[in-house]
């Protein structure tokens, strides 16, 4: 599969007034042609950070320390932040859908003036066809009698309705890329099912290729091609879908495992949770985040510095001292 | 797939809009103040037509005449028509007090949008210029400039702006600094809009409705301030019509010719109690935390 976008050993810190907090600490991940993959990880480990990074959208205190991402043949990281060629990127190339549908769209506005705005921006399309466009993207998404509803302001259609309009305006302008940050937290599971289904289709239609950022592994696991995990800041595991649920390596990924139920387990087996806390992000030890909630450690654990993220077999990569007897070949990242 | 229940937009939109009216006219304060403000309105734009005298007539009639019906409101010292000149007063208290708002205003809110949005050295900069023009009292302010300047309605409209500038910057800057965090800033910033887009169409339409109440209500405040300049005798120069200077000049004659000072004096009151009137009711119908209340 052709790589699409590929992101290399991306820092982004943010200087706040306890600490420096390595929010995204050397992040490698590559998104092939028409690909969809999920990035899995729990509040706070960095996962929304990096795709803000990879749209140079940080603001300060947060600051993009070192890394490349290439898209297209160029360094988007070289760009200035708030250039020219950074915003024909954003929206037109690389889009982004987020979690909260409720406070998405501007609520003194109408759902027509934010979905033309971009098709005239970036397409140079007249009004009257951006709101051709416009409609049609509606009645995509599955907003019925879109010509009506499009002149509507946004407290006038539900959450789910709004999320819909969200993707019709992400995939307004035939990006290559829709990330999708949390885009089903906030709603009701039926609703989110039907979302997910339709972001599926909407980027098969579109060719393009869908970054699903979710804390929630049952999300990706039907839709998902690949999957990464990431734990404070740094990506801990990744592989196709299937090596991720059928031979989960980290501990990380196994405690994950273990706390979401499976229809396919026998009955009455309890869930166990990942005891203990996330950790604090500002002046983090050197050694594996984990460590402190990990209960397959060993000596080497407490002495080592993080562990690098190393090929395993065929696509799976893993980042852990334990399991990693069928090591391939030399570290990846640095 | 299963589709959200549609329901058709119209009916609730022309409701918002209703709703806006009802709650703007549910006090009758404000409808008093709406119709005052109407009234000032009119006699601005047919001042021409409705004075009965050229108001800078010297000799009209005789000078000081009590209230009569050839002169409703008597005359003043060089015998001009006190009626046909406050008629006339209008048009520069109008004049003065839209110019003023409406310059400071832009000045202000551009000022504040920036600061606002962009952190950092320009914030600093330009806050620190607004606090520093706001610890001079607005009357103090407007009097150091239209001294300096002169007299005349070009330099009042100045000094006033320049009062009017920092309650807008401090107002816009607020507001800026909340609504820029929002979600759909963030997103409409994804699909590539420049830092001037996102200012002037979507931080810009949100910001309005605290400014518009604090435009109508300064509406008022700078006529007073106006009335104020000109009243000690900087402000609009003679022969103008002014109500502030009216005041001045009538006040010498308070007992034997109360109308002069009197007159004048309540039109201010009058405009500035509109404007304020009208300023309350916008706030009450543009406050979204009142929507659903009232």
């Amino acid at each position: 599969m052709a790589e699409l976008l590929q992101v290399n050993n991306l820092k982004t810190q943010f200087k706040t007034e306890s600490g420096l907090v390595k929010a995204v600490d050397g992040i490698s991940y590559q998104i092939g042609e028409r690909e969809i993959v999920g990035i899995v990880g729990e509040s706070g480990c960095g996962k929304s950070v990096t795709q803000l990074s990879v749209m140079q959208l940080i603001s300060k205190p947060g600051e993009i320390v070192s890394g490349e991402v290439i898209f297209e043949g160029h360094d988007l990281l070289k760009f200035e932040a708030n250039g020219r060629e950074m915003r024909s990127i954003r929206g037109a190339k690389i889009a982004m859908i987020f979690q909260e549908p409720m406070s998405s769209l501007n609520p003194v506005l109408t759902v027509k003036r934010q979905l033309t705005e971009m098709l005239i921006l970036h397409k140079g399309m007249s009004k009257e066809d951006a709101r051709k466009r416009a409609i049609e993207l509606l009645s995509m998404v599955g907003i019925s009698s879109a010509e009506k509803r499009i002149d509507d302001y946004p407290h006038q259609f539900s959450g789910g309705m709004r999320q819909r309009v969200m993707i019709a305006m992400g995939l307004s302008c035939n990006p290559k890329i829709l990330i999708a940050d949390e885009p089903t937290t906030a709603l009701d599971v039926t609703t989110q099912a039907q979302l997910l289904e339709l972001m599926k289709n909407m980027v098969e239609q579109f060719r393009a290729s869908l970054v699903i950022v979710t804390h929630n592994l049952g999300v990706v696991a039907r839709y998902a091609q690949r999957i990464y995990i990431m734990y404070a800041g740094r990506i801990v595991e990744a592989g196709t879908t299937k090596d991720i649920f059928s031979n989960p390596r980290h501990p990380y990924t196994i405690g994950l495992l273990k706390c979401i139920p499976r229809l396919d387990e026998e009955e009455g087996k309890k869930l166990v949770p990942i005891t203990g806390l996330p950790p604090n992000l500002i002046n983090m030890p050197p050694t594996c985040a984990f460590l402190q909630r990990c209960n397959s450690r060993v000596k080497r654990c407490s002495q080592d510095p993080w562990p690098p993220l190393v090929k395993m077999n065929g696509d799976h990569y893993l980042s852990c001292y334990v399991n990693t007897k069928e090591q391939v070949s030399e570290p990846v990242t640095g | 797939m299963i589709q959200d229940n549609t329901v058709t937009a119209t009916p609730r939109r022309v409701s918002e809009r209703r709703r806006f009216m009802r709650v703007f006219f549910s006090r009758k304060i404000v409808v008093l103040g709406f119709l005052l403000m109407l009234l000032f309105l009119f006699t601005t734009i047919f001042a021409g037509w409705l004075a009965p005298y050229d108001p800078n007539q010297v000799g009209a009639g005789a000078p000081l005449v009590q209230p009569s019906k050839e002169h409703l409101l008597g005359t003043d010292t060089l015998g001009r028509d006190t009626l046909s000149r406050l008629i006339y007063g209008s048009q520069t208290a109008m004049l003065v007090g839209f110019v003023s708002v409406a310059i400071g205003s832009i000045i202000g809110i551009t000022l504040g949008l920036f600061a606002g949005y962009l952190t950092g050295i320009i914030n600093v900069a330009i806050m620190r210029v607004i606090d520093v023009l706001m610890a001079f009292p607005t009357i103090l302010l407007a009097l150091v400039v239209a001294a300096v300047l002169g007299g005349g309605i070009q330099n009042v409209i100045i000094a006033l702006s320049l009062t009017a500038i920092p309650t807008y910057a401090r107002v816009t800057c607020g507001v800026t600094l909340s609504l820029k965090e929002n979600d759909y800033i963030l997103i409409e910033r994804t699909m590539g809009a420049s830092n001037v887009r996102v200012l002037l169409l979507h931080i810009l339409p949100n910001a309005l409705p605290p400014l518009l109440v604090l435009m109508t209500m300064q509406l008022g405040t700078l006529i007073l301030a106006e009335a104020g300049l000109s009243f000690l005798g900087i402000g609009i120069e003679a022969p103008t019509a002014a109500w502030g200077s009216m005041v001045a000049d009538g006040y010498k004659y308070l007992l034997k010719n109360p109308v002069l000072s009197f007159a004048p004096g309540i039109a201010i009151m009058v405009v500035v109690f509109g404007f304020n009137m009208v300023g309350d009711g916008l706030r009450d119908a543009l406050d979204p935390k009142l929507r659903g209340l009232l």
